[in-house]
């Protein structure tokens, strides 16, 4: 805030100003400065993950099982060959037997898959990663804190503090945690962290041909998600396990686990 | 004031014990745990930073187009508009970095396009497939199709 000149303070300024002062917080007097003067304030284009709430959306009739995610995923963030942040698998549902499918993921789709013509049943794809959930039991079951869900809805591990006891990977309904075979510490998605909060996409949303999946700010009101939310029904994987995940799934077969 | 504490000296003692306890702990306390826990949560709040500091290895396709407008413009009126850059070239941040010592190679048609576009009963309908080997046998697919404007 500009202070008045010293010698000409009337009393205009000063009531304005102590408005200002006792009204506003910090950030706010900041943002009405920038919007009455029309100078951005210094860190407009930081990060703020007070304004961010990230989550994902999965068009399962848009996956063509071709791989491009998991291969993207272990090209960004170094994982180990044969474990998985993200994973894809193909599903046959038989319509004789609807509750057992044969599920196959041949070393998580990195691959792709060998194609197949099947004459009868449903098939399909389905891309799995961590559904950073609300109520994630991977966190509630670490005993130092090494997990944790940032402030901004994103479910990290914090390789330094992690004591490498699995109880993490135990607790994950879903097995999307595995213990790093060097780093020796427990290790998942991050939802390209490092990316998100640089204003890029995950780097799976990024190799997607299709767009089938999208990641998705739940906190901005212009986001596309919230159409999507709205005009389709979706589902969450084991929603019975209470851990509300944020991966929304469009089009889920009711045979997916 | 002497007989007191002549007659409360045990008391005195254990509280002195006690106080250096307290001391010893949070001597302790301060060395073992990092300054930024508890900031946020049960947690380190400067891990956000360090996994936010991560190197990022896809550029994004507003960075490839940035330089390569004639063919974002070619493709945005094709099939393909879709498609970020990436997910055919692969990573590339290193050479949006610095184009000139990084150079993007180019993707082999013959083992690309057939990664999505071979016939497989668990695609979705409304995906173009084909059975590669009745469709153009050895010939590869660059041959006939542009991959940024994949219609003939």
């Amino acid at each position: 805030m500009k202070p008045p000149p010293s010698n000409d303070l009337n009393r205009r300024d000063l009531l304005a100003g102590f408005g200002k002062f006792i009204i506003l917080s910090g950030a706010a007097r900041v943002a009405l400065e920038a919007a009455t003067t029309g100078v951005p304030p210094p860190d407009a284009d930081k990060y703020k993950a007070a304004q961010h709430w990230w989550a994902m959306t999965i068009d399962v009739g848009r996956c063509i099982g071709c791989g491009n995610c998991v291969r993207a995923c272990t090209k960004e963030n170094g994982v180990p060959a044969g474990y998985f942040r993200t994973w894809v698998e193909r599903y046959h549902v038989n319509d004789a037997d609807l509750e057992h499918p044969v599920v196959e993921s041949p070393n998580g789709g990195f691959d792709g898959f060998k194609p197949k013509q099947e004459s009868a049943g449903k098939s399909f794809f389905v891309p799995k990663l961590c559904n950073h959930c609300v109520d994630s039991p991977c966190v509630q079951s670490c005993p130092v804190g090494a997990t944790f869900e940032s402030p901004d809805g994103v479910v990290l591990v914090d390789e330094k503090y992690c004591l490498g006891c699995r109880y993490c990977i135990q607790a994950c309904p879903y097995g999307c945690r595995y213990l790093h075979p060097t780093k020796k510490t427990a290790d998942k998605c991050s939802l390209c962290y490092h990316r998100i909060t640089k204003g890029l996409t995950t780097a799976c949303c990024e190799a997607c041909p299709t767009g089938a999946r999208q990641l998705a700010n739940l906190k901005n009101p212009a986001d596309p998600v919230h159409e999507f939310l709205r005009s389709n029904t979706v589902q969450v994987l084991k929603p019975h396990m209470a851990t509300r995940p944020k991966v929304f799934y469009k089009d889920l077969d009711g045979a997916v686990r | 004031m002497k007989t007191l504490l002549r007659e409360a000296g045990h008391l005195v003692r254990l509280a002195t014990l006690g106080a250096l306890l307290l001391i010893l702990f949070l001597l302790v306390r301060r060395a073992v745990v990092p300054p930024s826990f508890g900031k946020y949560g049960h947690y380190r709040a400067a891990s956000l930073e360090e996994i936010a500091a991560r190197p990022a290895s896809f550029a994004g396709r507003e960075a490839c187009e940035a330089c390569h407008d004639d063919i974002a413009t070619m493709k945005r009126e094709a099939r393909h508009a879709r498609l970020g850059c990436e997910a055919c070239h692969g990573a590339l941040a290193a050479h949006a970095e610095d184009p000139s010592s990084n150079k993007a190679t180019k993707p082999d048609t013959a083992t690309l396009c057939v990664r999505c576009h071979e016939a497989d009963s668990a695609k979705p309908k409304w995906f173009p497939q084909v059975v590669s080997s009745e469709h153009m046998g050895d010939v590869p697919c660059g041959s006939c199709h542009n991959p940024h404007k994949p219609k003939v």
